[in-house]
């Protein structure tokens, strides 16, 4: 079976450590912040002016002036900080974020990433991405493996105008999850019940498969 | 100096056709509402708008897009507005994406004179074209200019006659780097009060950059997602 959006996103956050600074993007990544596993200490950047990022605020609680990055109403936790933009950025790129998780179109086996434009059909404009992926210490993209027609998402080339230039380390998809490696995407863990043939039919890149690959724990 | 102004009318004396104009705030969060609707009003064109983003359709910087009083959009990310996007595709707006770090940077360096910069997002991307770029210990970086405004507008929570300002939670975002790179910056705030009464400790923005100042009315301070939890 292929994973959910949830499923996804509970994988991701075996990935987080104690002690991180963590951007989570738009969609999924957002999702992120609700399996963090316990024990583990995280504080979650919004590119909009936060460190310390909490949940939704309850029910009539919601204030116009605290939201994150996808304009949605949030939290601050104790100990959390505002700044303006550039601020924002300036942590960005000096890196000190430790993790950047986000959303994509297209990645090739090489890392570059594609997430922004469909040239004449979809312009939403690149946001805080090209800043993040140009910067941050480590990038996981996570994405559905094949778009809605059926093709692969993970390219040997992307066809789509870039966001970043081979910045992207890891993919989950709802497929597996791969490492971008100097021979091409390597997958490492398979979701339940999805076979190596399923994905190498569904993988147009360059794919590396060593050995028995693990089925993920989800 | 008191640098207050009685409204938005008056604050925008000498704003003309052709200008360019920064706007802050972040979607709708920390917009200057007041100034927004008063330009909607007096119809200046051929606007040019650095604004992270565009508004929505029916607000913010939106509601200059329905009547066409802005010619080019420089910002990072429109998704929200679909009469952007129509606009956009259809070549009736000049439009200038760019990454967002790449802007708060460079309306900062507008506001600190620095005429240009390396920084690493975009290298290698389409936004990149055009651009020298340059290796520093090992790692790619483009030249990215500053941005300076004719009119910088912005929105603060506080502000005191002086002009220093104090804003909250995430309507800061964008407004503290606007506000420098004007050549004349005008703030609206929730609450204008006298000088000594916002402890210097904790101003923003100072004064120095702030031409004019007043006190904004009927705030509607507009929620694009509205998220909440239920109490158990």
């Amino acid at each position: 079976m292929a994973l959910d959006k949830n499923q996804i996103a509970k994988r991701i956050a075996r990935e987080l450590q104690d002690g991180y600074y963590v951007n989570l993007g738009i969609g999924i990544p957002t999702l992120v912040a609700n399996h963090i596993p316990p024990g583990i200490n995280v504080t979650l950047q919004s590119e909009n002016g936060i460190l310390g990022m909490g949940q939704f605020p309850y029910d009539g609680e919601e204030d116009a002036d605290l939201i994150n990055a996808g304009k949605q109403t949030v939290t601050l936790l104790p100990g959390s900080a505002i700044f303006d933009s550039s601020l924002s950025f300036a942590m960005i790129r000096a890196q000190k974020v430790n993790l950047t998780v986000l959303g994509a179109m297209e990645v090739s086996d090489t890392g570059d990433i594609a997430s922004w434009k469909i040239p004449g059909k979809m312009v939403k404009g690149m946001g805080g991405a090209m800043d993040l992926v140009a910067s941050a210490q480590n990038i996981i993209v996570c994405m559905m493996h094949t778009n809605k027609a059926g093709e692969s998402k993970l390219l040997k080339k992307c066809s789509l105008p870039l966001t970043g230039l081979g910045c992207v380390k890891r993919i989950i998809t709802d497929l597996g999850m791969f490492e971008v490696t100097k021979d091409g995407f390597k997958l490492t863990e398979r979701a339940p019940g999805v076979s190596v043939e399923e994905i190498k039919a569904k993988t147009e890149g360059r794919l590396v498969v060593e050995g028995e690959v693990p089925e993920m724990t989800v | 100096m008191d640098k207050r102004v009685t409204d938005a009318d008056a604050a925008l004396k000498g704003l003309k056709d052709g200008m360019t104009l920064m706007v802050g705030g972040f979607g709708l969060c920390g917009i200057p509402e007041n100034l927004i609707a008063a330009l909607a009003r007096h119809g200046v064109k051929g606007l040019t708008c650095i604004s992270n983003n565009a508004g929505v359709d029916d607000f913010g910087l939106g509601l200059l897009l329905k009547t066409k009083q802005i010619k080019k959009m420089i910002a990072s990310y429109v998704g929200e507005n679909a009469e952007f996007e129509r606009q956009m595709l259809s070549g009736e707006l000049e439009v200038d994406l760019i990454p967002q770090g790449n802007l708060a940077e460079r309306c900062r360096a507008g506001g600190s004179g620095i005429p240009a910069f390396f920084t690493p997002a975009g290298y290698g991307t389409e936004v990149a074209e055009g651009k020298e770029t340059r290796e520093f210990d090992g790692k790619m970086y483009v030249m990215e200019r500053w941005l300076r405004a004719d009119y910088s507008l912005v929105k603060a929570w506080k502000g005191d006659t002086n002009g220093n300002l104090v804003y909250r939670h995430t309507a800061r975002n964008f407004n503290p780097v606007m506000a420098m790179a004007g050549t004349i910056t005008i703030a609206e705030v929730e609450h204008l009060v006298e000088p000594g009464e916002i402890d210097p400790d904790q101003v923003h923005t100072p004064g120095i950059f702030v031409h004019r100042i007043f006190q904004g009315k009927n705030y509607e301070k507009r929620i694009e997602q509205r998220t909440v939890r239920q109490r158990a």
